[in-house]
């Protein structure tokens, strides 16, 4: 069996999914699985045809990676690929889609807007502004609606510094969320589905050491500690693995992703999801792995067996 | 209840490790390094302009005639021939020395931490330009020093910021141990020193008893023909002279060198060996044997047309598109030219806006310890071609400037957050 996993592309997360998709090739060849590593570019449909995987794994992290393009190529090109199709990606990658149907499904996410960077100039930044920390309250968070790895996103201490904030979210993209801030504790959960319909792995719950989860704080070893299984009661695990699974089904993801939530002392809090789940040194998902007793390679090699 | 850190040795770094984490800028530069985009970033040599095929037969005899000595260790001070042949290098920017005066290095970079690791104890005060070379502030930030920066103008270094820097350091009981200076086309303000303005910084420093370190990278890279003086012909025992075989010949050899007075230069001897034992002896004989055998001065001359023409091309496109009130520095040498934008745009936070559009540069806070910078960024016009260049600065308008602009109209420009880590691409990347 031959495999090509998908890494790098043009997105700012480039180094982010070039680091996952070498590491998860190199534990799919610990499992003596023959792997090649290729870039999205102009050369990958070519080699796509001369290579004829059997299975791709696309790990491309942020914008056509993420949101259902490069699922829908595939599908166009009659690849059999591991991972989320085209549409559950599309509501996945943006964050305010997401939550809405995650919340029709009933789990709690925090309360907030999308608006794009048009709505405030029509209408005048400062009186939306004002507007929505007045119905938020501060802290609360800006983020780009589409993007990950935190890139864009800033915790929002006081309404001064809401314009700059919103400066950042507007740099990478043309929407972005502003949110309640939700304070508890932070986890990550990996969901999983090796034939037995998705499984929630343990909860992983970041510490990071700045008190925000920031790219620095992501990708710097030792900048986060992380706890599995996470230091909250086995009552709010269950709700955790059971909200997860909730909104891998909901938003129709398949085969694996990672759901982002924040446990406080009476709910769990949908935060987002994450169809390609970062796979780095420091990644939450290999940890997850882990902690259900599996190697990256292994997870891997059985969700290409069902392709 | 202890977590994992994913990294056990986290308490046992030293202070100086302080700061080195990823940064959200560097992530957005490795997308630079696809061929979609223009990169204006880094500084790279066009080494394509390269004799490639002529190397290759130097190299091949150099291994053939002296292959025992290129594999070998070598001298910790460098290359006896090469050192010689540097002599002669540094001729036309005015530099008499010795070849004992002369620690070969890789890459002047390697002096540069040379010199601070001996000069330097955490604390210690070097006055470096604002804005200055990135590399030389990780340098000095690594060796834990108190990094101030003093004013420029279209001439560089501005003596009379020099001096009031030297006398609120010394009220303050503060010890600066050097001065650091780009005096010829500078790395990034693209500026030069004129000769009375090297001269009055030499007086300063030489009243000052302070060590000059002067970085001559681009010295034989101006446009107009004329190789601008060295401070050090002036002084050969208050200037530690800096130069480099990187843009002369090529960045990948790691070649550059030192100049230091006698005292200095045997204990930055003694460092290097500490440090490495002794320079490459295959890329010296390499550089060695180019010397010997190639017009070298002609190679630079063409080096010299090439860049010329690539930064018309850029102060062209400039002139052409960007909107009113953007300013930025006109280099007669040497690879970048810094751009001031209008209106309070900050660099830094456009830089994803700019990637996403496929075009790169390094944001001005990059060559600042302090934050200052936002406003500007540094343009490279050393490696791409004319045309790119040209669609790199369009679609820097086109797709970014007005962008920011539209975004400053509807949120004000209160300064965006600074993401923490190093916010300039690595070596390789460009």
């Amino acid at each position: 069996m031959s495999v090509v996993v998908l890494a790098g592309g043009l997105s700012a997360e480039r180094d982010v999914s070039l680091r996952s998709g070498r590491r998860l090739a190199e534990s799919l060849r610990a499992q003596g699985v023959e792997v090649s590593v290729m870039d999205v570019d102009a050369n990958l449909l070519p080699a796509l045809r001369d290579e004829a995987p059997d299975v791709v794994i696309p790990l491309v992290h942020g914008a056509a990676g993420e949101d259902g393009s490069l699922a829908d190529v595939l599908d166009a090109l009659g690849v059999s690929f591991v991972g989320s199709g085209s549409v559950a990606c599309r509501q996945a990658f943006d964050k305010a889609i997401a939550k809405g149907v995650v919340a029709a499904r009933g789990l709690a996410v925090p309360y907030g807007f999308s608006l794009p960077h048009g709505i405030f100039r029509d209408l005048g930044a400062p009186a939306v502004m004002e507007a929505i920390v007045e119905r938020l309250g501060l802290p609360l968070m800006v983020k780009p609606t589409r993007g990950g790895s935190a890139l864009g996103a800033t915790l929002v201490r006081t309404a001064a510094e809401l314009p700059p904030a919103m400066v950042a979210a507007f740099a990478y993209g043309d929407s972005a969320m502003l949110e309640q801030y939700v304070n508890g504790v932070e986890v990550a959960v990996s969901v999983v589905d090796l034939g037995e319909g998705p499984q929630a792995w343990p909860a992983v719950e970041i510490r990071p050491r700045s008190g925000v989860y920031d790219y620095a704080a992501r990708y710097t070893a030792g900048e986060t500690e992380f706890f599995v299984p996470a230091r909250i009661s086995a009552e709010q695990e269950q709700q955790c693995a059971k909200a997860a699974v909730l909104a891998h089904e909901a938003l129709g993801l398949r085969d694996w992703s990672r759901i982002d939530f924040i446990v406080t002392d009476d709910e769990v809090v949908f935060l987002e999801a994450n169809v390609a789940p970062g796979m780095t040194e420091t990644s939450l998902f290999p940890q997850a792995a882990a902690a259900a007793g599996m190697s990256l390679g292994q997870v891997a090699a059985a969700l290409i067996s069902r392709r | 209840m202890t977590g994992s850190r994913l990294d056990p040795w986290i308490d046992a770094y030293a202070a100086r490790a302080m700061g080195m984490t990823a940064s959200e800028i560097r992530a957005l530069f490795a997308v630079a390094s696809r061929p979609e985009v223009v990169s204006l970033a880094g500084g790279m040599p066009y080494v394509d302009a390269l004799p490639m095929d002529a190397i290759a037969s130097s190299v091949a005899h150099l291994l053939t005639t002296r292959g025992h000595v290129a594999m070998q260790y070598g001298n910790g001070q460098g290359d006896q021939s090469l050192r010689e042949q540097i002599c002669e290098v540094m001729a036309p920017v005015g530099v008499q020395a010795h070849p004992d005066d002369i620690v070969v290095t890789a890459g002047s970079q390697m002096a540069l931490d040379l010199v601070t690791r001996v000069f330097c104890d955490p604390g210690d005060v070097v006055l470096v330009e604002a804005p200055s070379y990135v590399g030389a502030l990780g340098v000095f930030r690594s060796y834990q020093v108190d990094v101030q920066h003093v004013a420029m103008d279209e001439q560089g270094l501005v003596p009379e910021a020099l001096s009031e820097a030297l006398a609120a350091c010394r009220e303050a009981g503060k010890r600066v141990k050097l001065i650091y200076t780009i005096p010829s086309y500078h790395n990034p303000a693209g500026v030069t020193q004129g000769a009375e303005r090297r001269a009055q910084i030499l007086t300063i420093a030489q009243n000052a008893g302070v060590l000059l370190l002067e970085d001559d990278p681009y010295g034989l890279l101006g446009f107009d023909g004329e190789v601008p003086q060295a401070i050090r012909s002036h002084d050969s025992e208050g200037v530690v002279y800096l130069g480099s075989f990187s843009k002369t010949i090529a960045a990948g050899l790691r070649v550059g060198w030192a100049v230091a007075p006698h005292a200095v230069r045997e204990k930055l001897v003694l460092a290097s060996e500490a440090a490495i034992l002794c320079p490459s002896n295959f890329s010296q004989l390499t550089v060695s044997e180019y010397l010997r055998t190639q017009p070298w001065m002609d190679q630079v001359k063409a080096f010299r047309e090439l860049y010329r023409e690539r930064r018309d091309a850029l102060l062209t496109t400039m002139e052409q598109q960007f909107p009113a009130g953007t300013t930025w520095t006109v280099p007669s040498g040497g690879f970048y030219s810094w751009v001031t934008l209008p209106d309070g745009i900050d660099a830094t936070a456009m830089l994803p806006r700019a990637v996403a559009a496929l075009v790169a540069y390094v944001p001005g806070t990059g060559f600042y310890v302090d934050g200052q910078g936002r406003d500007s960024m540094r343009l490279s016009y050393c490696y791409p071609t004319p045309e790119r260049i040209a669609e790199g600065v369009r679609r820097l308008l086109a797709t970014v400037i007005e962008a920011e602009l539209d975004l400053i109209q509807t949120f004000g420009n209160a300064p965006v957050h600074l993401p923490p880590g190093p916010a300039t691409p690595g070596p390789d990347l460009a």
